[in-house]
C-alpha cells in the first residue's frame, strides 16, 4: 500500500483549483495531483504514491549515497571481486553481471 | 538517474552484502516494518543470503493485512446496500470478511469500483448524484493525506453524496508495542521509508533512544534493504542505538509539513484496533468533528458490526514477528491467494502472500516446526 514510484516531472497544470502535474515514469506518462507537494519543480523527479507526489528525490542526496555505497565497496576490494569487472558502473549507464538476472518490475504499477 | 536501476544493481548489493560478511560477528535479528520492504527481501531472497543466524522478522506494516474483519464486514455491508457505490483500492477487493469478500459481492451485483487513486471518488459522486458513493480508505501514514484529500475536496465543494469508511493507522505505536513486548526478539529496526517522506524522523528517533534499539529509516530497492542492514549491523556491533536515515534521497527530517497539515485537518488521532495485534492505543485516525459529517459508519449506522477472527489463521503471530508464513498448517493448501483464511495472503504486501509467490517450493516444513492452528486467533 505504501508503495510509491519515482518519476519525472514535465509540466505543472491548474486544473479548477486543483494543483496537477504530468509525471513521467519510464515511458508511461500519468496525470499526478501536487496538492500535496506544491513546491514541486518542472524537471524534478518526485516520488507519486496513489496519485499524489508524496516527497521530492533529492539528486544530490541519490548521487551522494550512491557514490559512498560505491566507494565503500572499491575500498573493501569487493567491486573487482567479480569476474569481467570494468570500472565501477557510471550511474547513468549501470551495467550488470549477465549471470544476474533481476526479476520483471512493475514500475508504473503502483498497487 | 531513474532512481530505480541504480538501487537494483547486482553488484553494488554484493559489495554490501561482502561489507555485512565482514561486520556481523552475531546472530542478531533484525525487523523490516513496512510489507513494501519484505515484498523486496522475499522476492530477492535478501534474507536467505545474511551471515549464518541472521534473521530478518517480517513487521506489521501491511495496512490491508492490520484492517480488522468487521471493517471489511462494514465495506461490504456498505456494498450489498441500493444505490450505493463502494469504491476502494485494488488491494481490498479479495481481503476476507467473516462470510465474504467486496469482490463476490460485486459478482452478485453490487456497485464496487476499483480506482487507483481517492481522487477518482470524488468524480464518481460528481457523476451519480442519485447514488451514495463511500471511499473504503486505508493505510498508514503515506496514505492518509491522500485519502482525507476526498473528505475536504467533498467538504469544500459541498458534495452530500460522498462519505468515507476509513481505517488508518499508525506505525510509531504498534511498533512500540512490539518492542515493548516480553516476546520481543528484534534488535534493529529498519522503519518504513514512505511513512517518514511524510511524517519526518522525529518519532523514530524517540524510539531508538527509549527502547535502546538502533532503528535506520530504509528504502524499497535491494540496495537500499542491503545498505540499511549494514548500517544496522554496523550500530549492533558497535553497541549503538541511533536513528539513522538510509532513504536520505526521499526522507527529510521534517518530512511533507503540507502533506501533515492536511491529514490532522480532516483526521484525529484514536484508539484503533489492528487484525492480528489487538487494541493499540492512540495507534489509529478518524475524522475530525469538522469532518464527521462524512464518516459512512454514522451515516449509515454501521458502528455496531462487530465479529471475530477465523480461528485457523495464525496472522496474529505473523504480524508480531513471531512466526513465518510457512509455519503455519494451512499455508499453500487450505490457505492460498484464491482462498485465503487471511489477510496476509491477500495484500500484495502481505507476508503469506510473498512467501507463497516467490518461495512455496522451497524446503517444505517438518510437523513439528509448524504452529498449531489456533494460536493466532
Amino acid at each position: 500500500m505504501c508503495l510509491s514510484v519515482p518519476g519525472k516531472l514535465l509540466e505543472k497544470v491548474d486544473v479548477s483549483g486543483v494543483l496537477a502535474g504530468k509525471v513521467q515514469f519510464g515511458g508511461v506518462v500519468r496525470d499526478v495531483c501536487l496538492d500535496l507537494l506544491p513546491e514541486a519543480e518542472v524537471g524534478e523527479y518526485v516520488l507519486v504514491h496513489v496519485g499524489y507526489a508524496i516527497t521530492r528525490v533529492d539528486e544530490d542526496e541519490a548521487r551522494k549515497s550512491y557514490e559512498y555505497m560505491q566507494m565503500a565497496g572499491m575500498l573493501e576490494g569487493e567491486l573487482t571481486a567479480f569476474p569481467g569487472d570494468g570500472p565501477a558502473p557510471a550511474i547513468d549507464g549501470v551495467t550488470r553481471s549477465p549471470d544476474f538476472v533481476l526479476p520483471a518490475s512493475n514500475d508504473g504499477e503502483p498497487s | 538517474m531513474r532512481y530505480l536501476d541504480e538501487y537494483r544493481d547486482e553488484r553494488l548489493f554484493r559489495s554490501q552484502l561482502a561489507r555485512l560478511t565482514q561486520i556481523a560477528t552475531r546472530p542478531w535479528v533484525l525487523m523490516e516494518v513496512c510489507g513494501g520492504q519484505t515484498h523486496t527481501l522475499v522476492r530477492y531472497g535478501i534474507d536467505e543470503l545474511l551471515p549464518a543466524g541472521m534473521e530478518m522478522v517480517h513487521g506489521p506494516g501491511c495496512p490491508v493485512c492490520v484492517t480488522p474483519v468487521e471493517i471489511i464486514d462494514k465495506a461490504i455491508a456498505l456494498a450489498r446496500r441500493p444505490n450505493t457505490i463502494l469504491v476502494s483500492y485494488g488491494d481490498m477487493m479479495r481481503v476476507p470478511g467473516s462470510e465474504s469478500d467486496l469482490l463476490h459481492v460485486k459478482a452478485l451485483g453490487g456497485d464496487v469500483r476499483m480506482v487507483y487513486s481517492p481522487t477518482e471518488s470524488v468524480k464518481i459522486a460528481l457523476e451519480n448524484p442519485a447514488c451514495e458513493v463511500v471511499f473504503f480508505g486505508v493505510g498508514f501514514e503515506t496514505t492518509a493525506p491522500a485519502n482525507a484529500m476526498v473528505a475536504w475536496q467533498a467538504r469544500r465543494q459541498g458534495i452530500r453524496n460522498l462519505s468515507l469508511l476509513s481505517s488508518h493507522v499508525l506505525v510509531p505505536p504498534a511498533v512500540e508495542m512490539l518492542l515493548s513486548s516480553p516476546h520481543n526478539r528484534v534488535q534493529g529496526l529498519i522503519a518504513p521509508g514512505h511513512v517518514c517522506s511524510i511524517m519526518g524522523t522525529g518519532a523514530y528517533e524517540e524510539l531508538a533512544a527509549k527502547y535502546k534499539v538502533p532503528i535506520v529509516i530504509g528504502g524499497f530497492e535491494p540496495v537500499d534493504l542491503m545498505e540499511a542492514i549494514v548500517m544496522l549491523t554496523a550500530q549492533l556491533e558497535e553497541g549503538r542505538c541511533d536513528m539513522e536515515n538510509q532513504y536520505r534521497r526521499s526522507v527529510r527530517e521534517a518530512g511533507n509539513q503540507r502533506a501533515r497539515e492536511m491529514l490532522f485537518e480532516v483526521y484525529e488521532v484514536c484508539d484503533r484496533k489492528w487484525r492480528g495485534l489487538g487494541e493499540v492505543a492512540v495507534s489509529g485516525l478518524q475524522l475530525s468533528a469538522a469532518y464527521r459529517e462524512f464518516d459512512a459508519e454514522l451515516r449509515f449506522g454501521l458502528e455496531d458490526i462487530s465479529v471475530a477472527e477465523p480461528k485457523e489463521c495464525i496472522s496474529a503471530m505473523i504480524l508480531q514477528g513471531l512466526a513465518k508464513p510457512k509455519q503455519c498448517g494451512a499455508f499453500g493448501t487450505r490457505c492460498t491467494p484464491e482462498s485465503p483464511l487471511g489477510a496476509p495472503m491477500v495484500s500484495s504486501e502481505g507476508a503469506c502472500a510473498a512467501y507463497y509467490l516467490y518461495r512455496r517450493h522451497n524446503g517444505e516444513m517438518s510437523e513439528d516446526e509448524c504452529v498449531p492452528s489456533g494460536e493466532g486467533a
